[in-house]
């Protein structure tokens, strides 16, 4: 993250400000190990669910209901992925496909968009500019599975339910992303910079590209991880939208499965080393990249 | 939404030379018609189908099918439904107990780590924060095969006690849903509210310390006042959320006959529009589901406001 913004918003805070900022009471020994252990029981709460994940996923079906949940039992995790992987012709992997298809090519089209409609909502003054945001914004507060009903039904009488697209264009829209653009244009791409671009005789788009989009490079990365993960995460919308199982992402794949586990309990183990599987990428990179998230989440909640 | 209304900036000189007029409308032209294709036209198209009817003519529909304007005959349907009512305050009094509970243990756990007495806070932070990335399909599922009997070590642990739980009973399963939302989401409200935690000045604690001031003190009197805005950003998509829920309650019907097709009103529209293919029924249920978020989401920020000026 070497962008060359010159004034980065005060609110984006660098992660060793923790460190630096004077505590505002001396710590006491005692306190320090009272207020670590309150934290350990909490981590065990949010950890407990991954942890049995990844144990049961190592087990075989009658272990799986005949051993303790938390212990770990004979060693079947090559055979589970093996019957995971295989079943139906490898569908699983193509879920995942699909999931990673959606979510990128809908988080990469959503962070351009909103980069280049905040930056002209920071950027220019013009007619409606107030009235336009506002309505966008109204968009955070409309709730998602509300809008997929009715799009569904337009959809499909432009023949697009059930396709690729179905799912991919919707991800393309994220009002948030504008608005933390928008934000973050505001504070970090000076006009000075612009100016001189029309000095040079550059197009007022290739100033965007060539140095808007450049200095917006922080907030960017925010857009598209917040995107990325909505849409990962997403299942009301391709439920909703998609009928053939080879389009489906792992979320919906994952429940379909877990549908059938009433008549097969091989189904089962299935669905629980599916959910490990899902668990593994998302939780890397949020453990990886955790740090860029918080930038743009203070842009959210300190502005204004 | 206090927090997503920006103050007003000055714009840089150049911005109003009549050069490049167009030039915004071409950069805003990609977004804006996406978003009137996502957000503009299914909302209008949702309002419209939910006041208009649908007849089928003769016996069997086989003379094709007219539309009639219906008025609010929909709302009325759907509100007379009992499943469809009881649905709305099965999810009110979830969100009065859940959201709460959620945005307290945020809270304190964002104090903690922000407090001189934490080790490895980026350690917990992280940890905290990483349900946020497992999808809700999947907490779902983890979490409800922690709550099937004869699967779930958790029961085991409780019964070796001597406790007796069953999660997944009539009275307790919605309180079972309760824990996957916040097992999903208290980590990311956590990272909202520490952020902003990083933004009080240094100065302030120090006038908190030398005024004599205890941890419990300044948290009180210096970190939550400063923290509102977060706090109430929080909350209020706690509470969008809330009226949203369907992939927790769906997922775990396949474990559970406590939770039926109606159970949230957000399964009652799905069911309405492809179990009972009345999709004008679903229409009106949905523009509810949303009218109902907006109403909630005002209605508090407007209870915020005026706690705010009384103070």
């Amino acid at each position: 993250m070497t962008a060359p913004a010159p004034a980065r918003p005060a609110a984006a805070p660098e992660d060793s400000g923790a460190r630096r900022r004077p505590r505002p009471a001396g710590p006491k020994a005692r306190t320090k190990i009272l207020v670590t252990a309150v934290l350990a029981v909490a981590a065990v709460y949010f950890l407990v669910p991954v942890y049995w994940v990844f144990v049961a996923a190592t087990k075989s079906t009658p272990d799986l209901f005949g051993t303790f949940g938390f212990a770990p039992a004979e060693w079947n995790l090559g055979a589970n992925l093996h019957q995971v992987l295989s079943s139906n012709d490898g569908i699983f992997l193509r879920w995942s496909l699909n999931s990673l298809l959606y979510s990128v090519v809908g988080g990469l089209g959503a962070t351009l968009l909103s980069a280049a409609a905040g930056y002209a909502m920071a950027v220019y003054d013009f007619r409606g500019r107030r009235l336009l945001f506002g309505v966008i914004l109204g968009g955070v507060m409309i709730p998602g599975t509300a809008t997929a009903l009715p799009l569904f039904l337009l959809f499909s009488q432009i023949g697009l339910a059930d396709t690729y697209w179905a799912v991919l264009l919707p991800g393309l829209v994220s009002p948030f992303g504008l608005y933390l653009c928008r934000i973050y244009a505001e504070a970090s791409v000076p006009a000075s910079v612009i100016e001189s671009g029309r000095v040079d005789g550059a197009g007022e788009l290739r100033i965007f590209f060539a140095f808007g989009l450049r200095m917006m490079t922080p907030a960017l990365v925010t857009v598209f991880l917040f995107q990325l993960v909505a849409i990962w995460n997403n299942y009301f919308l391709p439920l909703v939208m998609l009928a053939d199982e080879r389009l489906y992402p792992i979320t919906l794949g994952l429940v379909t499965w877990q549908s059938y586990q009433g008549r097969d309990t091989d189904m089962y183990m299935q669905v629980v080393v599916g959910s490990m599987l899902s668990v593994v990428p998302l939780a890397a990179a949020i453990l990886v990249l955790q740090r860029f998230w918080r930038g743009g989440l203070t842009e959210g909640a300190v502005k204004g | 939404m206090t927090a997503t209304a920006p103050a007003r900036r000055p714009r840089p000189a150049s911005a109003r030379r009549p050069r490049g007029a167009a030039a915004p409308w071409l950069l805003m032209a990609p977004f804006l018609a996406m978003f009137a294709l996502v957000f503009v036209a299914p909302v209008g198209y949702a309002v419209y189908q939910s006041l208009i009817t649908v007849r089928r003519r003769g016996l069997f529909g086989e003379d094709g099918r007219e539309t009639a304007f219906a008025g609010l005959e929909n709302y009325r349907i759907a509100l007379e439904n009992d499943a469809f009512t009881a649905s709305i305050g099965r999810v009110l009094l979830f969100g009065a107990v859940q959201v709460p509970v959620m945005l307290a243990l945020a809270l304190l756990l964002a104090l903690l780590l922000e407090s001189a007495s934490a080790a490895w806070p980026g350690l917990f932070r992280a940890l905290y924060f990483l349900p946020y990335g497992v999808p809700g399909v999947v907490a779902s599922l983890l979490w409800g095969f922690l709550y099937v009997p004869g699967l779930s070590p958790l029961v085991d642990v409780a019964a070796l006690v001597g406790l007796e739980v069953d999660p997944l009973g009539p009275g307790t399963v919605l309180w079972s849903i309760a824990n996957i939302v916040t097992w999903q989401f208290a980590g990311y409200n956590m990272v909202v509210l520490i952020a902003q935690l990083k933004s009080i000045p240094r100065e302030l604690y120090e006038a908190a310390r030398i005024d004599g001031a205890g941890p419990v003190q300044t948290a009180r009197r210096v970190q939550l006042p400063l923290i509102r805005p977060a706090l109430v950003l929080t909350a209020v998509f706690s509470i969008i959320g809330t009226l949203q829920l369907f992939v927790e309650p769906l997922v775990l019907a396949q474990f559970t006959p406590n939770i039926d097709s109606g159970y949230t009103p957000n399964l009652g529209a799905y069911g309405s529009a492809f179990t009972d293919n009345q999709y004008n029924v679903a229409a009106a249920q949905s523009v509810l589901v949303a009218l109902a978020a907006f109403a909630l989401s005002f209605s508090f920020l407007a209870l915020v406001h005026r706690m705010g000026r009384n103070r």
